[in-house]
């Protein structure tokens, strides 16, 4: 138990800490690499919570793709992020104030919190001891909600088809390598013998 | 092991959906040649749905059926709407085409993207579920941010694409707080589920109560009624026309209808609560709709705010919470859907020297260089704004007078005031058509596709009142499945 209640401990720290280190580093590229450390603390706490399927996921989509892509773009692009972060002090206050009224609301919301009657009786998917985290999601997500499911991967193709319809364009202009054009090209095409006499030319 | 779950109720959804990826195959392999084929292909396969969702409904009649885990709802105002959408997406299609080619840009995505949105429509009519309705909802929405922004080259077209993207996003994520507020302190997604629990009309605590309010606004941005109308003069007059035409029609019936569902299935038990916002909003966009509208210069503006004002008056039926204010929904957007594709098409034509003119003064002197588009366009207007024997003046009577019988006279007095001031703007663009100078004649020819549908709807809207017997028994049946006993 008490190894538990460490792990939770030393995982909360550090990821708390390295979300502090996201806004306050002053590197980009270091900004990124503690959003990933905050990621895997994450995941390390999922893992606590007996979710190891969410853990796993987090690792492999937050850290594996999304993360390194932010890497891409910070990288990539020409930002002055030094100009981004000016007035960013000036605007601590409001955004401190900002947050404290979420803070109230969320207390407030949580006081007035009640189970409806008969609520539990009418949740879908009751929690399973049998089965193991990853297969439990599997059957539920294939069976119960292989609607949303199937939904959510056609969302995902127009987004697709949206960002090429938007960003894809041909360009006649340019010069590639056709093979079969080379191909068949034959002489007669382009050559063209022309008798010149002496003392005749221009 | 579960049994596998029954996929025939979805299957005019799953037609759709498998006929626009078969389309973006046969699109993507044959290349800009293809465009027409695809596009007629696509009309094909609305129609082909059509009858899939029709045949057993006329067959066996439709009974409420709730299948795939209870996310999935088949009945009487899902198939009601769910022809209507397919209808408007239809209609929407063919006026498109030739635009399109015109305007350079024509790409076979297009009538890909109108499929699918289609599909998302038609699921968010028939969701059941929270999940099911955010899902659908988003499937629709985000191919339609894609089409607002299809002319890509277009300064305008792309700005209203990332607007409506922005202010979009914006309402999904407060329909979704809205949601996951319902689900923590009800403990259920299921619209069947949340209807047992509020069937006694019992007291709901604020948390719910965040939950509704949260969700109709959401629902409020989808249908554009004011105060969440911002993006919609925005997105209409920058988006290409026939984008513009399919907006108002398709999307916006999905959305009423959705909202219908929401607030009458699973909150109908909360009537008291949420019947005041449905009030206050439906004032509020009858009331914009007709004085923000008079200032406007550009036609398609002008839309958007008739539009605007239009979804007050369907939502008056929702205000009243009685099957003959149901009807009343019903019956509107049904003729609402023909004239306003009649009048997107009558713009459609609004073409001189090769460039598109968008400003109600080009309309002026239509009846002596085009005195055929002048008489639709005509139509049309009086219409909308509700002269009597057409078909828009008994949209308007069917919802007013569920307003009074259900005690909200006032509702229907501010109703009639603000239609009275909306038919300025619509009988001004007839007198500008029939006693101004005018300008020059519009570029010919309009294309066999747009004259039809210019006529199909004319039609229907001038003797909608010889034989209104269909629509009327057909809504009227649907609404007393939603209130029975």
């Amino acid at each position: 138990m008490i190894v538990q209640a460490l792990a939770f401990y030393a995982f909360a720290a550090v990821a708390i800490a390295s979300g502090v280190m996201v806004i306050s580093a002053r590197n980009p590229v270091h900004s990124v690499l503690f959003l990933i450390l905050a990621f895997f603390s994450a995941a390390g706490l999922f893992v606590l919570l007996g979710a190891e399927f969410l853990a796993m996921i987090l690792v492999i989509v937050y850290v594996g793709a999304v993360a390194v892509l932010f890497l891409f773009v910070v990288m990539m692009l020409d930002i002055n992020f030094v100009e981004l972060r000016q007035g960013f002090l000036q605007y601590l206050p409001v955004g401190a104030l900002v947050g404290l009224i979420l803070l109230a609301e969320l207390i407030l919301m949580f006081g007035a919190w009640v189970v409806a009657p008969g609520a539990p009786q009418a949740a879908v998917a009751p929690t399973p001891s049998t089965l193991s985290n990853t297969a439990a999601l599997g059957t539920l997500l294939y069976t119960h909600y292989v609607y949303a499911f199937q939904t959510a991967g056609a969302v995902l193709l127009v987004a697709m088809i949206g960002a090429i319809v938007l960003t894809h364009r041909t360009r006649p202009d340019s010069r590639r390598q056709r093979i079969a054009r080379q191909v068949a090209r034959r002489r007669e095409d382009t050559l063209e013998i022309v008798k010149v006499r002496p003392g005749e030319g221009a | 092991m579960t049994a596998a779950p029954d996929f025939l109720p979805v299957l005019p959804e799953m037609f759709l959906g498998a006929s626009g990826m078969v389309l973006l195959i046969v699109g993507a392999y044959a290349g800009a040649r293809a465009i027409r084929a695809v596009t007629w292909l696509a009309v094909l396969a609305l129609a082909a749905t059509a009858a899939i969702l029709l045949y057993p409904a006329w067959t066996a009649g439709v009974t409420r059926q709730v299948s795939l885990f209870g996310m999935f709802v088949t009945d009487g105002l899902g198939v009601f709407t769910q022809t209507l959408v397919i209808i408007g997406s239809l209609l929407s299609l063919l006026i498109a085409m030739r635009f399109n080619e015109r305007e350079g840009i024509a790409r076979f995505e297009f009538p890909v993207l109108v499929l699918i949105a289609t599909a998302g429509m038609m699921m968010m009519i028939a969701a059941n579920d929270l999940i099911a309705l955010y899902l659908g909802l988003e499937l629709q929405s985000l191919a339609l941010y894609v089409l607002a922004a299809f002319a890509r080259d277009d300064v305008r077209s792309t700005e209203a694409g990332l607007k409506y993207f922005v202010l979009g996003a914006v309402a999904s994520g407060m329909l979704l707080f809205g949601a996951s507020m319902v689900y923590g302190f009800a403990g259920t997604t299921s619209f069947d589920g949340l209807a047992k629990l509020f069937a006694g009309g019992g007291a709901a605590g604020v948390g719910l109560i965040t939950g509704i309010v949260f969700i109709s606004v959401g629902l409020a941005f989808k249908v554009s009624a004011v105060p969440f109308h911002m993006w919609t003069p925005d997105v209409y007059e920058g988006a290409p026309t026939p984008v513009t035409a399919f907006f108002s029609i398709a999307p916006k019936i999905a959305a009423l209808t959705l909202f219908l569902r929401v607030m009458l299935q699973p909150f109908g038990g909360l009537f008291g609560d949420w019947q005041q916002i449905i009030w206050a909003i439906s004032v509020a966009s009858m009331a914009w709709g007709a004085f923000a509208a008079i200032a406007q210069r550009n036609i398609k503006r002008l839309m958007a705010y008739s539009s605007i004002g239009h979804v007050g008056y369907a939502l008056i039926g929702l205000a009243a919470g009685t099957a003959a204010g149901v009807r009343g929904v019903l019956v509107y957007i049904a003729i609402y859907l023909f004239m306003n594709v009649g009048t997107f098409a009558g713009i459609l034509c609004m073409r001189r020297n090769g460039k598109m003119v968008e400003g109600i003064d080009d309309l002026a002197g239509l009846s002596r260089t085009h005195p055929a588009l002048a008489l639709a366009l005509a139509i049309f207007m009086f219409s909308l704004a509700g002269i009597p024997p057409l078909a828009g003046f008994f949209g308007k009577l069917y919802v007013f007078m569920a307003a009074i019988d259900a005690g909200l006279p006032v509702l229907a007095v501010i109703g009639v005031l603000t239609s009275v001031v909306g038919a300025y703007y619509y009988l001004r663009i007839v007198k500008l058509m029939y006693f101004d100078e005018a300008q020059g004649a519009f570029d010919r020819p309009f294309g066999g596709e747009v004259a039809a549908v210019l006529l199909v709807c004319a039609v229907a809207i001038l003797f909608f009142i010889a034989w209104p017997g269909p629509l009327l028994n057909g809504a009227d049946a649907v609404a007393a499945t939603l209130f029975p006993g």
